[in-house]
């Protein structure tokens, strides 16, 4: 599982401005971010893996679950274009039904971390002190663990599941948007605007959500972009450990662990999920690349 | 370098090591139900288990339990005895340690002879097509999954070719070849992804250098690009590449606890999975501590070594 995910960002921060961007500097952004290649791919595929995790279960070929023994290890064909497994089930149908699975996971994980690191991340930078002090400091503690054994670790506590296993891919992946978070708020937190503010009276509270938060978002929506690849790689290593996705879900990782068993007889098996994966990890980290070059102001 | 940080340095990491502690030890308060109960199994009677609690110290209060247990670590290496096998964990742990540790290194090298040449080659010639094809290179080995790129390598060199055994593990006492040839794949699976991230920032380090003045007037003097090269930008560049070596220990020691389970690798990785599987938890805490223990002291070595490498960096 993905390490990478959980080292910082850079240090990009947004320019500041109150509201967000006017029509104009939108419409900017939206044609640079065209004339960006890599973030137009990472876009595109990102679009394809939706789609297919949308609709790609009711258009699938077969059902993903459903035995065929007259059709067991059968290699791709034009019926089974990524093949057969041992019990004779479409892989193409299966891979299919698993953009769902991944995404959703992905999705929910990473909801959940971003919400929990963001807000641990802009108290510790806005309130600074022995609040900041703790929550770096438990923070550091969780980055001592390699990532995939610390997801191991919250799944022998919590027990197998999908479920289950978004928390633990959640709680990897807290501190780095804490610390992204805290950075970024550290930058502007004595920035003349919020001074201003803090005059005319406004609450913590307020300063915190309308002045602080939005210059934070840049680096916050790079990560989210990372994350989710990194949540989806996470998803598939621990269903192919057996403790994530239960069986007979088509789950990428899941059917990587059996397709291992078979791979002198069918190779395929341990070809095309693995692929599913790779493709849709690739499109996330294009467009979390893309958007930071096109979010750094230096880049302008 | 100064004591001063050596000394806050090592105290960040003191505290470190004592939260992974704490959170390490939770494990076993946090599962629901007994560790007892998984060593008599499930037809248990309740007193039996409340025996085995009692004979386990679990019956004592978590403070005392906490003590006992990370003293009997660092005072005599005691991790307790697993829960399936009765046997002492500390064996175990020193068994494995350096069976993770090897592989660990090897990935590393093989990392760093995929990263420095081709870093090196693309950013001579930004843009250019064997730039664009590390970049490519870097992209999807951001992406790959280390536990399908070891599948891959298995399916490829194990079962296509018959060049390599699949799986398994031969201590170096018992002979360099056999050694070699059952590290070569694990750690070329490391060592593919992790060499292609570090590619992309070792081409930036270069870039970085090459932009200098001192690299424009030693090519105004008429100095060839190659003694260019070796005397102003790669000297230069090696700190740098030091610094990418320490952010990359992460996903690395991440990736060696994967591939150790692909290829049924003695490590503490294999033995984190294993000791969930069965439900063998002081396992399990023995190979989370040890394994971030060793991960927190790598990163502190990487830190200091700055320092050592760089005259101009101070820290205060």
């Amino acid at each position: 599982m993905p390490e990478a995910g959980r080292t910082e960002t850079g240090s990009l921060t947004t320019t500041p401005s109150r509201g967000a961007g006017t029509k104009g500097a939108a419409a900017r952004f939206f044609a640079r971010f065209l004339r960006h290649r890599l973030a137009l791919a990472g876009t595109l595929i990102v679009l394809l893996l939706t789609v297919t995790a949308l609709f790609g279960g009711a258009y699938a070929p077969y059902s993903p679950t459903t035995m065929d023994f007259s059709a067991q290890f059968a290699p791709p064909s034009l019926a089974h274009p990524f093949g057969t497994d041992e019990f004779g089930r479409d892989l193409f149908s299966r891979v299919l039904h698993g953009a769902a699975i991944s995404l959703r996971v992905a999705l929910i994980a990473v909801g959940i971390s971003s919400l929990v690191g963001v807000t641990l991340g802009v108290l510790a930078g806005f309130l600074g002190g022995w609040v900041d002090e703790l929550t770096m400091r438990f923070m550091d503690v969780l980055f001592a663990f390699p990532a995939v054994l610390l997801a191991i670790t919250v799944m022998a506590i919590l027990g197998r599941g999908v479920g289950n296993a978004m928390i633990a891919i959640a709680i990897v992946y807290i501190p780095i948007f804490a610390r992204i978070t805290r950075g970024a708020v550290i930058g502007v937190r004595g920035r003349e605007f919020v001074t201003a503010a803090r005059a005319l009276g406004v609450r913590p509270g307020g300063i915190m959500l309308r002045h602080v938060l939005p210059n934070a978002t840049g680096p916050i929506i790079v990560q989210t972009s990372l994350s989710l690849a990194f949540a989806i790689l996470a998803e598939a290593a621990l269903s192919f450990f057996g403790l994530g996705t239960q069986p007979p879900a088509p789950s990428w990782g899941r059917m990587l662990a059996e397709g291992r068993a078979y791979l002198g007889q069918a190779p395929w098996m341990g070809i095309f999920p693995g692929l599913a994966i790779m493709v849709s990890v690739m499109g996330f980290n294009l467009l979390g690349d893309g958007l930071r070059d096109l979010l750094d102001p230096r880049l302008k | 370098m100064t004591l001063r940080y050596l000394m806050q340095r090592v105290g960040s990491l003191i505290l470190v090591l004592f939260g992974v502690s704490l959170l390490t030890f939770a494990i076993i308060p946090l599962i629901p139900g007994s560790p007892a109960r998984v060593r008599l199994g499930v037809q248990a009677t309740p007193e039996s288990v409340a025996a085995v609690e009692r004979q386990l110290g679990l019956d004592r209060p978590l403070p005392v339990q906490y003590v006992d247990w990370l003293g009997g670590i660092v005072l005599h290496g005691d991790f307790g005895e697993s829960l399936i096998t009765g046997t002492p964990i500390s064996g175990e742990v020193a068994r494995r340690l350096p069976a993770t540790l090897a592989l660990a290194f090897t990935a590393l090298l093989f990392g760093l002879l995929i990263a420095l040449p081709s870093g090196i080659i693309s950013a001579l010639k930004p843009g250019g097509r064997r730039d664009l094809t590390v970049s490519l290179m870097s992209q999807i080995g951001v992406s790959v999954p280390d536990f399908w790129m070891g599948i891959l390598m298995i399916l490829l060199f194990a079962e296509t070719l018959d060049w390599l055994p699949s799986s398994g593990y031969v201590p170096l006492a018992q002979g360099f070849l056999p050694w070699l040839s059952h590290i070569l794949l694990p750690a070329a699976t490391v060592g593919i992804i992790s060499g292609s991230i570090m590619a992309r920032f070792v081409r930036g380090a270069m870039l970085e250098v090459l932009r200098n003045d001192y690299v424009r007037t030693a090519r105004a003097k008429g100095l060839r690009e190659g003694a260019i090269l070796v005397k102003h930008v790669l000297r230069n560049a090696a700190i740098s590449v030091v610094t990418i070596v320490g952010l990359q220990m992460a996903t690395l020691f991440s990736a060696v606890v994967v591939v150790e389970i692909i290829f049924a690798w003695p490590g503490l990785g294999s033995m984190a999975l294993n000791a969930t599987l069965q439900r063998d938890y002081p396992l399990l805490q023995a190979a989370v501590l040890s394994a971030a223990g060793a991960f927190v002291i790598i990163n502190l070595l990487t830190d200091l070594s700055y320092v050592l490498l760089d005259p101009s960096v101070e820290y205060a």
